[in-house]
């Protein structure tokens, strides 16, 4: 193929999505199968073009030295791009803001990723939202067991979505980056807030909920935060490097200079404003507080957002811009920021997740603690395993979802059969014994979570799990970086308690004997929504095997880390010219054996699958039965239960002033006080002085007038005594006046001034 | 032959009292006899011009414009002085008055 059509092929990766996006929403958004079938040719268009350009990639890296692909790591980009876009006020250098597409191996294992579970979840959607069935009728609340009638709108906005996502991973600039990560907010909200009319009327004892359209603007503003603070970032990132191209500003040449002009610190400063938006976008601490109110959305929603795409991207920006994150954790403290952040929300979410009953909200902190792990792995310098986890990640993440969204459309239909619609379905105190009522999501859901835990060199999640803890290690004993046995220690364990809630959410969803009518009759979901179970969860398990360290169990050999490999060809070269420049702590190399990571891995897995069971799976709960955990947690259980009060802190100390002030300050004193008196008061004044203009008009003009008028009344009242209306005299007058004519004129004439009188005359 | 300032003398003398009569008189019947004796006045005078212009020029060329001017003039003063009288019967019998003062409608 040549380098042309690899790069038109890339421009239209993210085309095909986008445009059905608009086809739908102007044209089919009437005909429900016409819309899932556009937006299946979208994102399937766009699988056919990911995977030719990622086994492109992966052809070029096979067909070199796999431990060391020289074509890849002199030229890690292989497809580039780019058309000037808009010009900015440099008019002088001709600048211009780029849009343009890379492709390098990391865009290649992103491309295959996401891609696919994006394919995967809108081949779900079209089952879970009841294609076929009656149709339901009410628009804006779920239609428990109908088809949902907002169906085409559904299928543009994720096609919106996934052509956002896909705008994003093959984007070779922070700005196209940018645009994608904002179109996913934007439909992050849509969606979240899909049922837009849904409320909840709940009673006591029922899993605490807000109504999706609030979670739709809670997670918008969240993200908006940090979204605000990013920009700030990028706008430095320009600023300093002149150009917002990754591989032109992130190369090592650009970044010694720019060490050089504003220091390591303020490299720091910025990698960490950047890295406030991967804190708002993958819902790290502070900032978590939108991602579990988000699953007030439809399940495939979740799915998207929280597995495959939006969340991913937040920890992808930080793997892109790895470079420059790698100067800042060796020259200031941002290296401890970023994994501090990393590992307190991997370890405060997976105890969070320990005490939740809705089988999403599981879900939605074990993705928070996930996210952790890998912003921990960045901020100990862990490229490759930041990676690798990203990827296996989506996987059994949407893997997971998809499957809770079967046990919850089986519980509904369970609740159809009975009349019952008071029951939470979603609700694990609630379900029991769906093993046999819904067999191929069990054990999908038993693939996914077994990869979760990390159960060892079956999972996918193994691999990459002990990938971070043997950088973890490394950084510690090689360096001597505390970081590294900080991190260490709470990612495993956050590994254990991952494991533990894991068994937790399977033994009490599935194991045992139902808990309620509405378990009994579960039944199997439809084929549309099993299918794309089934073929995560063999990549579940397969994904973690391209990447086996190179010296597992202390061979030689025997083992090629292909991914590592692969990926690290990216930035190796830029790396190690930094290294030499002494920029950044270590080069992207594999890692010598230590056998205490594979041991920590093992045991924490093992370990706390193993607790989960004796806890819950042994004896799985019965109707009535408490959580075991209750009693001996005491208060610790509501407090985790609660999520720590964060949103009640949040409300607090931060809402309610911020509220307080719009309201009160704003609104009443300044707006309607200052403003609206200003105005006020200039129509008062100018009321004012029209009302004095009107009185000194009439006090001067008016008696001026009537001056006049009177002067002239007095005239013709002396005038009128003329006419009297006697005839005679009027004779009399007019005689005298004619005597007196005749006696002038005899007069003149005696006296001789006829002459002057007739000159007159002419 | 007596002078023509004698002729012109009495016509103004006539002249003038019928002035006078119109200005003073009350009643409008009385008014219209003044305006007669005016006009006859005027007559006079048209007579006497034409009597003594002949005087000043041989006797037999005298034209006849004087004593036709004249005819016309004591014609037309016999209309006039019909029609006012009409006019006097018939503001009599609308007012029953004929004294001039008092027809005043036309007042301011």
């Amino acid at each position: 193929m040549s380098q042309e059509t690899l790069q038109t092929l890339t421009w239209l990766i993210p085309a095909g999505p986008l445009l059905v996006f608009f086809l739908i929403v102007l044209f089919t958004r009437n005909n429900r199968t016409l819309s899932w079938v556009l937006a299946w040719a979208g994102v399937i268009g766009a699988l056919v073009l990911s995977w030719t350009i990622a086994f492109h990639m992966f052809g070029t890296y096979l067909n070199d030295d796999i431990t060391h692909p020289h074509e890849l790591l002199e030229h890690p980009v292989q497809i580039a791009s780019s058309i000037d876009w808009l010009p900015i006020g440099d008019y002088a250098n001709n600048t211009w803001l780029q849009m343009g597409v890379s492709v390098d191996p990391l865009t290649a294992v992103m491309l295959f990723m996401v891609s696919l579970a994006v394919v995967m979840i809108f081949i779900y959607s079209v089952g879970y939202h009841n294609y076929g069935k009656p149709p339901g009728t009410v628009k804006g609340t779920p239609n428990h067991g109908k088809e949902e009638p907002m169906f085409s709108r559904f299928f543009a906005l994720m096609s919106l979505f996934a052509g956002a996502m896909l705008l994003l991973v093959v984007s070779d600039n922070l700005l196209m980056l940018f645009i994608g990560w904002e179109i996913m907010g934007f439909c992050s909200y849509s969606l979240i807030g899909f049922w837009y009319a849904r409320d909840y009327h709940l009673k006591p004892g029922d899993i605490p909920h807000i109504p999706p359209r609030q979670a739709a603007v809670k997670a918008f503003m969240t993200t908006r935060v940090a979204d605000v603070v990013m920009l700030l970032g990028i706008v430095y990132f320009y600023r300093t490097f002149g150009t917002l191209n990754f591989s032109q500003a992130l190369s090592a040449g650009s970044l010694e200079h720019a060490a050089m002009e504003i220091g390591v610190g303020m490299l720091g400063v910025m990698a960490l404003l950047i890295f406030t938006g991967t804190v708002g976008k993958s819902a790290q601490w502070p900032l978590h507080v939108w991602l579990p109110d988000a699953m007030e959305g439809p399940t495939p929603v979740s799915a998207t957002i929280h597995a495959a795409a939006m969340v991913s991207a937040g920890v992808y920006l930080i793997v892109r811009i790895f470079p420059l994150i790698s100067v800042a954790i060796e020259g200031s403290g941002a290296g401890w920021v970023i994994a501090g952040i990393g590992a307190f929300t991997a370890l405060m979410a997976a105890t969070i997740a320990v005490a939740q009953n809705d089988v999403k909200g599981v879900l939605a902190y074990s993705t928070i603690s996930q996210l952790g792990f890998m912003v921990a792995a960045i901020g100990i310098g862990a490229y490759i395993a930041a990676a690798f986890h990203l990827i296996t990640h989506a996987f059994f993440k949407a893997l997971l979802f998809l499957a809770s969204g079967s046990v919850i459309h089986g519980m509904e239909h369970g609740a159809e059969h009975v009349h019952d619609h008071h029951t939470d379905p979603q609700d694990m105190r609630y379900m029991g014994g769906l093993r046999h009522k819904m067999p191929i999501t069990f054990w999908t859901f038993l693939i996914g979570g077994m990869s979760l835990s990390g159960l060892p060199l079956v999972t996918a999640g193994f691999w990459s799990k002990d990938e971070i803890f043997a950088d973890a290690w490394y950084v510690w004993n090689h360096d001597g970086n505390v970081l590294g046995i900080i991190v260490f220690v709470m990612l495993a364990l956050a590994a254990f308690l991952t494991a533990f809630y894991t068994t937790r959410q399977i033994s009490m969803t599935f194991l045992g004997k139902p808990r309620t009518p509405l378990a009994e009759h579960a039944h199997e979901s439809n084929g549309f929504m099993t299918f794309p179970l089934v073929i995560l969860s063999i990549f579940a398990v397969v994904a973690g095997w391209v990447g086996i360290p190179d010296n597992f169990l202390g061979t030689e050999g025997t083992f090629v880390n292909m991914y590592h490999h692969f990926v690290g060809a990216t930035i190796e070269e830029p790396i190690a010219e930094l290294y030499e420049l002494h920029l950044v702590g270590h080069e992207i190399g594999t890692l010598p054996w230590s056998w205490v990571p594979l041991i920590t891995s093992v045991v924490v897995a093992l370990g706390g699958i193993l607790v989960g069971y004796l806890v819950y799976g042994r004896k799985p709960l019965t109707k009535d039965q408490q959580d075991p955990l209750i009693r001996p947690l005491g208060p610790l259980h509501g407090f985790l239960q609660n999520k720590w009060y964060w949103d009640e802190l949040y409300q607090a100390v931060l809402i309610r002033p911020v509220v307080y002030f719009s309201e009160v300050v704003v609104f009443e004193v300044m707006d309607k006080g200052i403003i609206d008196g200003i105005i006020h008061l200039v129509a008062r004044v100018i009321y004012a002085i029209g009302q004095g203009a009107k009185a000194t008009e009439e006090a001067v003009f008016g008696r001026a007038v009537d001056w006049v008028k009177d002067q002239f009344l007095s005239m013709t009242r002396e005038v009128r005594q003329l006419q009297t209306g006697k005839v005679q005299e009027y004779v009399l007058v007019s005689g005298l006046i004619a005597a007196a004519l005749a006696f002038m004129i005899i007069f003149l004439i005696n006296y001789g001034w006829s002459e002057q009188i007739l000159n007159w005359f002419q | 032959m007596i002078p023509l300032s004698w002729y012109l003398l009495v016509a103004a003398l006539l002249f003038s009292i019928g002035l006078y009569g119109v200005m003073v008189r009350r009643n409008a019947v009385a008014i219209l006899m003044s305006v007669e004796l005016m006009l006859n006045a005027v007559n006079i005078n048209l007579i006497a011009f034409w009597r003594y212009g002949s005087v000043l020029s041989p006797a037999a060329d005298t034209p006849t414009t004087g004593w036709a001017w004249a005819i016309f003039v004591l014609t037309v003063a016999a209309a006039e002085a019909a029609v006012g009288l009409a006019l006097i019967i018939s503001v009599y019998r609308r007012r029953d008055s004929v004294i001039a003062e008092e027809l005043d409608l036309l007042k301011n």
